[in-house]
């Protein structure tokens, strides 16, 4: 007994410091708030002091852009080649020749390609899931989404092997390089993926200019981070054993790697694959903006001529392209899980690939008898159907009779909530955010979090951004915390029981990856624009990583501490407090963590309802094609997002030692 | 007929057919200049859109290639055009894009090849229903009266009416025009014009009040019966002089400019392509013919392919002496 008290003792000891040094540090920034007459500098950035970085940033790119547009431009070229084929032969057809001499060699039939996604997701995962990945191409052709889809499809089939093999060599060199991994290759991962791709459009069209590469390379940047990050991972987690019976069995280095270790660590490269295939779709808006078209640009033309029933079908044919590429590509890496059987190497090709040789001659006859039957070259229109006026009839009956209600809510929330708070994020002093968070980050992480926290949040502030950095803040961090209200509860549920988790995870992976543009609209009909539709939006967005790591995190304690737990008598509440809930915390604080990245992201898609914060600089600077103005409004979104993935962590690393 | 021979008969076939084309001499002598693509920009709205496959069906009428990528409106021009990974991009307007085509104007690498044609309207807008609430409209100095400005509030903004103007990054000035008219207005910025629309159509299923930035040609104007607000009318001693108007302490007391819409071309189409110019510099369209195609596709789901063929062979004459 004395051992264990004194023990609790010693760890309240500190405790009590940091809540005497909290209360000081609250008490020194109220203090300031204060006198915010005697020490304006301190509330608001002085705007003599501002750093231009936005004018460096635009110089450099000016310079890069007329020195280096040689090697920009042959980059697009050579990209060009194979984006080109892709989409001649899913979409557009081959045109060799030009002008009136014109030969035309038409795409493949969507017959065709319908029947071989069938063929390829029965090989990957049989019966069913060639139905179910058939079944996702007929339904694009039958809404009438082929082309585009085909489009979209074209430029995800180079980009996403383009983005493997690339996420694959850094992977490989930041492993072997641990040097390279902190210092370059980490921090790079992490402006990748929160810069949002607005902030550098202007760039990539200067640099590579208006056409379907630009998009490719823009997807590329978005994507690729998961896949280094998966390289990393699944070769670290190689056992020990299996690396050190490779040299026993006197590998040189290079077999090692793409013999062993790399076939050893494939479960996570797949992880990391369908990552890149999902991201790579949820880009296809912004693709649409830099000359990619697909069905990106018509989410963006139906809702431009508020047309949501057909916005909403074009989002769904993302969304059932999305549903069949994940389910293929997670197949393929279940059955190359289960390990390869020897057999023996028939010589010819057709007994090898049985699947394969039959794609192709499907695809090829089918595509030639589209030649002489024009049902098989297009999806003939008589046989295509549409449920746009639906949707139409839905929210139009919704606007009239809720509207009212809604309107009420709306009010309510924004007079009593949202204005409260957006004036005290406003209002904030910068000097003291700096400090908290300073603060915080030395309780958490030591000097060198602290330092690297306050020189983001002072960036942040030095470039003039600090009230829209502050209202970003206001926003994502309202959004983020309903989401969590929200989530939570119902991956509680999901965890708890299959049936419930069998209706949720469709509909999360819907939230995913259709484009927030298709929602968002419908939503400002009923809840006009501004800080309440952009919440909605975000809320809907940012709910998923919450929902999916509670319902993940519960799931993976073991059946064994449960059973324990029950033997020795805890009451179910018991057990759940007790022995589910604190295993689970990292997973759910991971999850807690995302969301507020997934919230930081929608800042951008907010701007286009209204809002007044680092998505609309980053929108204005894309109007005024200002490459430095946008890199430093994305710049200061990506910082948001750092401070707090690395104060999260951090905290999250303290909660798993407290733990074990 | 086995598969293979299938293929390289027509494969063959091919071949003939080009071959007996380079051979025979083409229609047209002068054009094409070049078989490298046109590439004709296309925006996210309609009559831009419609715009672009019109000049785009002619240019393949003459023998050009010609290709449609998708780009950004307003930073296309100082971008893509500029370099001429956009050769022609059909609607500039002078009432959201004048500072984004004076830094087009002034990097000398695009040409402004002349107006289209319509004209540019933008105003403060409200549909007709609301004529009941506040019956001095369409005068401006009807939205004055504190009656007539609560008739179009909501709660946030009340006793102040709401209007609800355009993006930000338009250069519409209307925070700056309610103050200098003193009108007693709340301005709300949509992000997008497709929220702004969004909340008309919801406003007008419901005849809620609204008041917002509708501008022609769009099929706004056509679907909701409505009026423009009178203001004084716009001069550019307005938008300069604090003196000139109603208000003789600040600027912007009068309406919005009316203003051409323009095409641009990259400076390069003019050299490589000359025939082809030709026809993008003299290439206009009616206004009401413009709307009449818009609301066509908007409203009647045709294919904007369709309608542009349509105006191609019924101007047939037209486009050929263009070409001349």
């Amino acid at each position: 007994m004395t051992v264990t008290a004194s023990t609790s003792e010693a760890r309240s000891r500190p405790v009590q410091i940091w809540l005497v040094v909290w209360a000081c540090a609250f008490a020194a920034v109220l203090a300031v708030f204060l006198l915010q007459d005697r020490l304006p500098w301190a509330v608001n950035y002085p705007a003599g002091a501002i750093v231009s970085v936005a004018d460096w940033v635009s110089a450099l790119m000016n310079l890069i852009k007329s020195n280096f547009s040689w090697l920009t431009r042959s980059i697009t070229a050579a990209l060009g080649v194979p984006l080109d084929f892709a989409l001649n032969l899913l979409a557009k057809s081959f045109k060799i020749g030009r002008g009136a001499d014109m030969v035309v060699l038409p795409r493949l039939s969507w017959v065709g390609v319908c029947i071989a996604a069938f063929l390829a997701g029965r090989a990957a995962g049989g019966w069913k899931l060639g139905a179910l990945v058939g079944g996702c191409f007929l339904y694009i052709a039958l809404f009438g989404q082929w082309t585009s889809a085909m489009l979209t499809l074209g430029l995800i089939a180079i980009a996403v092997p383009f983005c493997i093999v690339t996420g694959l060599f850094v992977g490989i060199w930041a492993w072997r390089k641990p040097w390279a991994e902190r210092l370059l290759i980490s921090p790079a991962l992490d402006l990748m993926q929160t810069i949002p791709t607005f902030a550098y459009l202007i760039p990539m069209l200067l640099l590579f200019g208006n056409s379907p590469v630009s998009a490719m390379i823009a997807t590329a940047i978005f994507a690729t981070p998961p896949m280094v990050r998966a390289t990393m991972l699944g070769l670290s987690r190689v056992p020990s054993e299996i690396n050190d019976f490779s040299e026993m069995a006197g590998c040189t280095a290079r077999q090692k790697l793409w013999r062993v270790l790399l076939p050893s660590g494939r479960p996570a490269l797949m992880v990391g694959v369908n990552q890149v295939i999902m991201l790579a779709l949820n880009m296809v808006i912004i693709a649409s903006m830099i000359g990619a078209g697909g069905l990106g640009y018509d989410v963006l033309l139906a809702l431009r001529a508020l047309k949501i029933g057909e916005a909403m079908e074009a989002g769904l044919a993302i969304v059932a392209l999305a549903i069949a590429l994940d389910r293929l590509s997670q197949a393929i890496a279940r059955s190359h899980a289960q390990g390869h059987v020897y057999q023996e190497v028939s010589p010819s090709f057709w007994r090898r690939y049985p699947n394969l040789t039959l794609a192709i001659a499907v695809l090829a006859v089918t595509t030639l008898l589209g030649l002489f039957v024009p049902a098989f070259a297009a999806v003939p229109k008589a046989i295509t159907f549409t449920t746009a006026p639906m949707w139409k009839t839905a929210v139009s009956w919704i606007t009239i009779n809720f509207f009212d209600t809604i309107e009420a809510f709306r009010v309510a929330l924004i007079l009593n909530v949202l204005n409260p708070v957006r004036a005290f994020c406003e209002g904030f002093p910068w000097l003291g955010a700096v400090f908290l968070l300073g603060l915080a980050g030395y309780q958490l992480g030591g000097l060198r979090l602290a330092v690297l926290v306050a020189a983001l949040t002072i960036f942040c502030a030095v470039t003039g951004l600090w009230e829209k950095t502050m209202a970003t803040v206001y926003l994502c961090g309202i959004s983020a915390f309903i989401a969590c209200l929200i989530g939570i509860p119902i991956g509680l549920m999901a965890s708890r029981s299959d049936r419930v988790e069998k209706v949720v995870t469709p509909v999360i992976d819907t939230l995913q990856v259709l484009p927030s543009f298709c929602f968002i609209i419908p939503v400002v009909m009923l809840f006009r624009v501004g800080d309440v539709t952009a919440m909605i939006a975000t809320v809907a967005f940012a709910v998923v990583p919450a929902i999916r790591y509670t319902n993940y995190g519960l799931r993976q304690v073991p059946p064994a501490l449960i059973e324990a737990a029950k033997v020795s008598g805890c009451t179910k509440r018991q057990t759940f407090l007790r022995v589910q809930l604190p295993l689970a915390l990292p997973e759910i604080m991971l999850g807690v963590n995302q969301t507020i990245l997934m919230a930081l992201a929608m800042i951008i898609i907010c701007a286009m309802v209204g809002t007044r914060d680092l998505g609309q600089e980053v929108f204005i600077a894309l109007s005024k094609a200002d490459s430095g103005r946008g890199i430093v409004a994305g710049l200061a979104i990506a910082f948001i997002g750092i401070i707090a993935d690395r104060l999260f962590n951090a905290w999250t690393a303290k909660a798993r030692a407290r733990l074990e | 007929m086995s598969l293979r021979s299938m293929i390289s008969r027509l494969s063959m076939g091919a071949l003939t057919l080009a071959a007996a084309s380079v051979l025979t001499p083409s229609v047209h002598a002068a054009a094409p200049e070049s078989n490298d693509p046109i590439k004709i920009a296309l925006f996210d709205w309609t009559s831009v859109n419609l715009n672009a496959k019109i000049l785009g069906g002619i240019l393949e009428k003459l023998g050009y290639t010609v290709e449609y990528p998708t780009a950004d409106y307003l930073s296309s021009l100082t971008t893509g055009l500029t370099n001429g990974d956009l050769t022609v991009a059909l609607e500039f307007w002078d009432t959201t894009a004048g500072e984004a085509m004076k830094a087009s104007d002034a990097t000398g690498q695009t040409e402004r090849l002349g107006a289209l044609g319509p004209k540019a309207k933008e105003e403060w807008w409200y549909p007709e229903y609301m004529k009941e609430k506040c019956p001095g409209l369409p005068n401006w100095e009807a939205l004055k009266d504190p009656k007539c400005a609560e008739a179009f509030s909501t709660a946030e903004t009340a006793p102040n009416g709401r209007y609800l103007g355009g993006p930000v990054t338009w250069e519409g000035f209307d925070d700056e025009r309610a103050a200098a008219l003193k009108l007693p207005f709340t301005v709300i910025h949509a992000g997008t014009d497709a929220a702004m629309f969004a909340e008309l159509d919801s406003a007008y299923q419901r005849k809620a009040p609204i008041m917002l930035w509708v501008y022609s040609p769009h099929w706004a104007p056509a679907k909701y019966k409505g009026e423009w607000v009178e203001f004084p009318d716009y001069t550019p001693e307005c938008y300069n002089d604090p003196k000139w108007g109603v208000n003789p302490e600040a600027k912007y007391d009068c309406g919005k400019p009316h203003g051409e819409i323009w095409k641009y071309s990259w400076a390069g189409m003019k050299d490589k392509w000359p025939v082809a110019y030709k026809v993008a510099k003299n290439y206009t369209v009616d206004t009401d013919e413009l709307n009449k195609m818009s609301g066509e596709i908007d409203l009647e789901g045709k294919t904007p392919e369709d309608v542009a063929a349509g105006w191609i062979a019924a101007h047939e004459a037209d486009w050929k002496a263009w070409a001349e």
